[in-house]
């Protein structure tokens, strides 16, 4: 599922799109008119999503070509300069011709280059009084002794002399034998995550172009290979702002999405992208390939590596630096029993739902707040709100702090418990369709009749990651209008989801099916309309300035001292 | 010891037969890779007619990884900590598989001549050093006198 199509060539069509550097107003324009183009063409992007595209390493390895045969033709270098020099100024090109116009010696003596330089002494010698540090960096052609004739090479490092002995060096001429470049080489590739590496010689600079990299680990070592490649693109990649490099474990993929490189747009979007990919390469075909097969989500603006959609990255991570600071409370709080509110016997949950019957006394209510559940079949469905403590209370200062762990604890509850519900379904889906399995086989259902449930957890499993997000948001948002309606639009998804997690755990028998895929395929798209209103509704919020904070967050205005929260 | 890369093999003879001035290594006999040396105060420096103990071990990965070597001698010099480790370049980030034991217990040696309490790992000893540098000296002279005989 995972595979890049190296084949496929739309991504080359405009490939303008990709070009992170500055290539000033004329490109921008052109930028601007394929995206016109784009709106008129496709679908309509919706407000709470992000224009990105995914890139195989294939295709950024492309990027990487054009831009040094770019630099390459304005230096009038070679390829392999021209690569060593971009990747020394950390590819910034502007930079880098400025710098090279001003003094190339001395960008490509930093840059580990070797330029010929005419062999008489007297043009060595400003070199060696220029370098007036008392660092011990050789002249570029410097030779080692030379070898003569009569005695044999004996390795520097190994110390082997056998006659025959196969060597090599980069253009400072310090020679060494191929087997001890190559041990050289593939530890700085594989245990140092090195790509730019210097000549064995003690304080020699000249770094190793890639052509001798890959003739040096080509015989012994071509597995090695690869992996430099692959560093070579995450140097580039992390150079760009516009270009991120897919934070799931063994994906090479990167995402382009230069609508969330700077730091301001965080401030109004929430850059989730996905790379394309699912699962774990090399993973596919697992028992579970299905459900463990997730999409390779992530945040472009954050390290958070899943969808913190509605809540912006600045809040998502003051929530969960809050949550790790409160860590004592939380384990305590997620331990996973709680008692029966009726008969106190221990109940641990055993499924997504929240709808608890106890074994014991038959005692019906919701597992969040622990309220009987007859409240929340109805229109009274109220579990998502907390209700603000009376003014009396907070007077006292000790009651105050207990509130305010209690108002924590409240939000905190949800946010945990969405996160073990989408885990439980997750369970629970692999049980039924292990059941699916079988009755495909005894019954005359056929494979596409039992798709419904596949999409149906999929979407409940969508909708409590925004919900688990809604409550961090809630947790920060200064009361108001907007809060009610933000909290409305988050009873309505969190009591949709509910019931068709719900319906997920119904038995299914083949002489029930019909009506119960009905019921699930309506349901689904009716919380799927839900997480759309939710999401809609918070990224407009965004760009219209709607939201205010009762503690101060990054980028927005300071809270009215009425709205703090504690 | 069987499996000795001919580097080690040869290098220790070097080391044995044209041993560095002020400079002793000798390996153990049960394990080649690991090293006793001693490395005597260079003269002028507040070290001076110290005889240092340090031990030396060479891992696997030598000579593409560094050597690790570690001060026993009680030393008062703001390169070196408590637990006796060094603070130089060449044995971390400037590490270069054609430095040997040799040049690495010199630039040791050299380190004890030129403190630098720019780059410190022992934090107090080096704002010694910095704030009142005759002072700090006499501590490091008394420590050597104490320690290093």
């Amino acid at each position: 599922m995972s595979d890049v199509e190296y084949s496929d060539d739309d991504y080359y069509d405009d490939e303008d799109m990709y070009d992170g550097t500055q290539d000033d107003a004329d490109d921008d324009g052109m930028d601007m008119d394929n995206e016109d183009f784009q709106i008129d063409a496709g679908p309509k992007r919706k407000p709470y999503e992000t224009e990105h595209e995914s890139l195989s390493q294939a295709e950024v390895e492309r990027l990487m070509r054009r831009e040094i045969e770019q630099t390459r033709n304005i230096l009038g270098t070679d390829e392999s300069v021209a690569g060593l020099l971009l990747r020394h100024m950390s590819w910034n090109k502007e930079r880098l011709i400025e710098q090279y116009m001003d003094n190339p010696s001395k960008l490509t003596d930093a840059a580990g280059i070797t330029i010929p330089e005419p062999p008489s002494p007297a043009s060595a010698a400003p070199v060696r009084s220029r370098s007036s540090r008392p660092s011990s960096k050789p002249l570029p052609h410097k030779r080692p002794s030379p070898s003569k004739k009569d005695e044999p090479f004996v390795c520097p490092i190994c110390f082997d002399d056998a006659p025959g002995l196969e060597t090599s060096g980069l253009d400072c001429n310090h020679q060494y034998c191929i087997g001890c470049w190559t041990a050289y080489l593939s530890s700085k590739i594989r245990d140092e995550g090195e790509h730019f590496i210097r000549c064995m010689a003690e304080g020699c600079s000249i770094v190793a172009p890639d052509c001798f990299v890959h003739a040096s680990l080509l015989r012994d070592e071509p597995e090695t290979w690869p992996r430099f490649k692959e560093l070579l693109a995450r140097h580039y990649v992390s150079c760009n702002p516009s270009l991120k490099f897919c934070p799931h474990p063994g994906c090479t993929n990167t995402v382009s999405c230069p609508g969330a490189s700077s730091k301001s747009s965080l401030l109004s979007i929430v850059p989730t992208v996905s790379c394309g990919a699912r699962g774990i390469p090399g993973q596919e075909k697992g028992p579970d390939s299905i459900t463990v097969a997730r999409e390779h989500k992530f945040c472009f603006g954050c390290p958070i590596d899943s969808d913190h959609r509605p809540v912006i990255c600045n809040v998502a991570k003051m929530w969960m630096k809050k949550c790790a600071d409160d860590s004592e409370t939380a384990n305590w709080i997620k331990s996973n029993t709680k008692e029966c509110p009726k008969c106190n016997s221990t109940i641990e949950k055993n499924g997504g739902c929240n709808h608890m019957t106890c074994k014991k006394c038959k005692n019906e209510f919701c597992w969040v707040c622990m309220g009987p559940w007859s409240d929340h079949g109805t229109s009274w469905y109220s579990c998502n709100r907390y209700e603000e403590k009376a003014g009396i209370e907070a007077r006292d200062a000790q009651s105050r702090s207990r509130a305010s762990l209690e108002r924590y604890l409240h939000y905190y509850n949800r946010w945990a418990n969405h996160e073990q519900s989408a885990k439980l379904s997750l369970e629970l889906y692999k049980k039924t369709e292990k059941k699916m399995e079988e009755m495909q086989i005894t019954s005359s259902l056929t494979w596409i009749e039992v798709q419904f449930m596949k999409k149906a957890v999929e979407e409940a499993d969508k909708c409590r990651e925004t919900l688990k997000w809604t409550y961090a948001m809630a947790y920060y948002l200064c009361r108001g209008n907007h809060k009610e309606l933000f909290e409305d639009n988050q009873r309505d998804l969190e009591h949709a989801v509910e019931e068709l997690s719900e319906l997920l755990e119904q038995p299914i028998e083949s002489d029930t099916i019909p009506t119960l895929r009905q019921k699930v395929t309506d349901k689904t798209v009716y919380v799927s309309k839900r997480n759309e209103i939710v999401l809609d509704d918070t990224a407009n919020g965004f760009l219209e300035g709607r939201w205010k904070w009762n503690v101060h967050v990054d980028g927005f205005d300071d809270p009215d001292p009425a709205d703090l929260a504690f | 010891m069987a499996g000795l890369p001919k580097r080690i093999i040869k290098e220790t003879e070097r080391l044995m037969a044209d041993p560095a001035p002020g400079i002793t290594a000798t390996p153990h006999d049960d394990n080649l890779r690991y090293f006793d040396v001693t490395i005597a105060g260079p003269d002028g420096s507040p070290f001076a007619a110290g005889n240092f103990r340090l031990e030396l071990f060479l891992p696997e990965e030598y000579p593409m990884a560094p050597p690790k070597v570690r001060f026993l001698t009680k030393i008062y010099h703001p390169n070196i900590d408590k637990l006796g480790r060094i603070c130089l370049d060449i044995l971390k980030d400037k590490w270069s598989p054609a430095l040997q034991i040799r040049t690495v217990l010199l630039s040791i040696q050299a380190l004890l001549s030129s403190p630098n309490p720019d780059d410190p790992l022992a934090t107090d000893v080096a704002k010694h050093y910095k704030e009142d540098e005759k002072d700090a000296q006499r501590v490091s002279q008394e420590w050597t006198q104490l320690y290093a005989k």
